[in-house]
């Protein structure tokens, strides 16, 4: 009995000494949209990003206040009329990356990313295409999708209408932890 | 039993590790203050300032225009003979996000004034249950003096408000202004008329669409003070109701009202409209925002 929680334990610590974990709490996600009147882009570098290379998870948590516009009352606008971010203060990612055998680390690999995508307090089941690269205590994790806001219950408006598809872009750097 | 003990220990300890790099994530969020946005959708309820400026370095556009009273009838076609008009600009210090300084020039009274906002607490999630800024104004009538042949001072010409804004956005549809004032004339008429004398302000808006809100404000001049007439006319209590419409870089705001002045002095002491009788403007504002932001 003592044995076997001796076992267990240290199997704990081992599992966890040797995660090959890296986070960020300075990732960037930007999303682009053109729009009938003018572009509209932004960014967020303030995204949080964690990647476990052993259970092949990945996960993201971005504020949606942290996204900083050209213009404040576009940033204004996409907050109270868009995203309603009193509400939903919050976008997340949470899945795995497709790890096939000959994935080695280090190294860089096209993944696919598949899990599940939260926003406007919508969750969806994704599949986004990413490349992630591993180099010594650094990796890399980035992306590009599109996005239909219909999905996940974004109204457009008639006043001031917005592309129905947003192009997102994110890039994180992250280190080992 | 040992064995099942066991099993659970080893569960446990499997589901500790098998807890989702996401909520490791969410722990790591930073807790930090929120404030509120958008209490209001302009920098003015309808004539009175509010608790919002433009964002820092931008700078605000905007035109202001009541018509006469619409109980004036077909031949001055319900006021729109007599328009009156404010062009005027707020610009957001490019180092601050919480000083405004602005300036306009109105018909009434051919009046220039000038004013500055100061952000003294922002309403924030995790902090502060409300907003509170100061707004002192200045006035300067352009009138010709109506006795030029006496000594008449520039400074005759000055008036002064001082007010206090105390705002909270309840939720997203219903925010509310309180804003005590204080009235400073340099000259008034009559000697037993104060210079100085006192207003309580109290403006609020429901949010109706994403793009609307429906405002109303109500200027209170408070009672037993000797308030200086207006051409031999008690001021009246300025009331208000409008609607704001929000497009992208545009707010425009229609309302009615009793006052014709667009600047605080006017506005809170110098309303002699008494809706009672159909004394009453069609008036609308429109502001511009625009940014300088470097890129």
């Amino acid at each position: 009995m003592n044995k076997l929680l001796i076992f267990t334990l240290a199997f704990g610590v081992f599992t966890q000494a040797s995660a090959q974990k890296f986070m960020t709490k300075t990732g960037q996600v930007s999303f682009f949209s053109d729009a009938a009147l003018e572009d509209i882009s932004a960014v967020n570098k303030q995204a949080l990003a964690a990647v476990d290379l052993d259970k092949a998870e990945v996960a993201f948590v971005v504020q949606i206040r942290g996204f900083e516009f050209e213009k404040a009352l576009m940033q204004e606008h996409f907050n109270e009329n868009y995203m309603h971010s009193d509400k939903f203060p919050s976008s997340k990612f949470s899945g795995t990356f497709q790890k096939a055998t000959a994935i080695t680390w280090p190294g860089t690999h096209e993944v696919e990313l598949v899990g599940k995508l939260t926003i406007h307090g919508v969750t969806k089941d994704v599949r986004v295409p990413a490349t992630l690269a591993v180099k010594g205590e650094e990796a890399l994790l980035n992306a590009k999708f599109k996005v239909k806001l219909a999905d996940y219950g974004i109204k457009n408006d008639k006043a001031n209408s917005i592309s129905e598809i947003i192009e997102i872009t994110v890039k994180t750097p992250m280190k080992k932890s | 039993m040992r064995a099942l003990a066991l099993l659970l220990l080893l569960a446990a300890s499997w589901s500790a590790h098998a807890q989702g790099l996401l909520d490791e994530l969410e722990t790591e969020a930073p807790k930090s203050k929120e404030f509120t946005i958008a209490t209001f959708k302009a920098p003015r309820i309808i004539q009175g300032h509010s608790v919002e400026m433009p964002a820092k370095g931008e700078l605000l556009f905007i035109i202001q225009h009541r018509f006469g009273r619409v109980n004036t009838g077909f031949y001055e076609l319900f006021g729109w003979d007599q328009a009156s008009i404010r062009i005027g600009l707020e610009y957001t210090l490019p180092f601050s996000d919480r000083f405004n300084i602005g300036f306009g020039r109105s018909s009434y009274g051919k009046t220039w004034d000038f004013f500055s906002k100061t952000k003294l607490l922002k309403q924030a999630k995790g902090g502060s249950p409300i907003s509170l800024s100061w707004v002192s104004t200045l006035a300067i009538n352009g009138l010709d003096w109506p006795n030029p042949n006496q000594e008449n001072y520039f400074t005759s010409r000055m008036a002064y408000t001082h007010q206090l804004l105390l705002a909270r956005k309840f939720n997203s549809w219903f925010s509310f202004q309180l804003a005590p004032t204080l009235v400073h004339k340099n000259l008034v008429p009559l000697s037993q008329d104060q210079n100085s004398f006192f207003a309580l302000g109290m403006g609020g808006r429901v949010k109706v669409s994403n793009r609307v809100s429906i405002n109303a404000e109500y200027s209170w001049l408070l009672p037993g003070q000797q308030i200086p007439r207006i051409n031999g006319l008690e001021p009246q209590n300025a009331i208000s109701l409008g609607v704001d419409i929000e497009t992208g870089g545009h707010v425009f705001q229609l309302h009615i009202t009793n006052t014709q002045a667009m600047f605080d002095v006017g506005s809170i002491a110098e309303t002699t409209g008494r809706p009672e009788l159909g004394d009453i403007h069609v008036g609308f504002n429109i502001t511009r925002t625009f940014s300088f932001k470097r890129h």
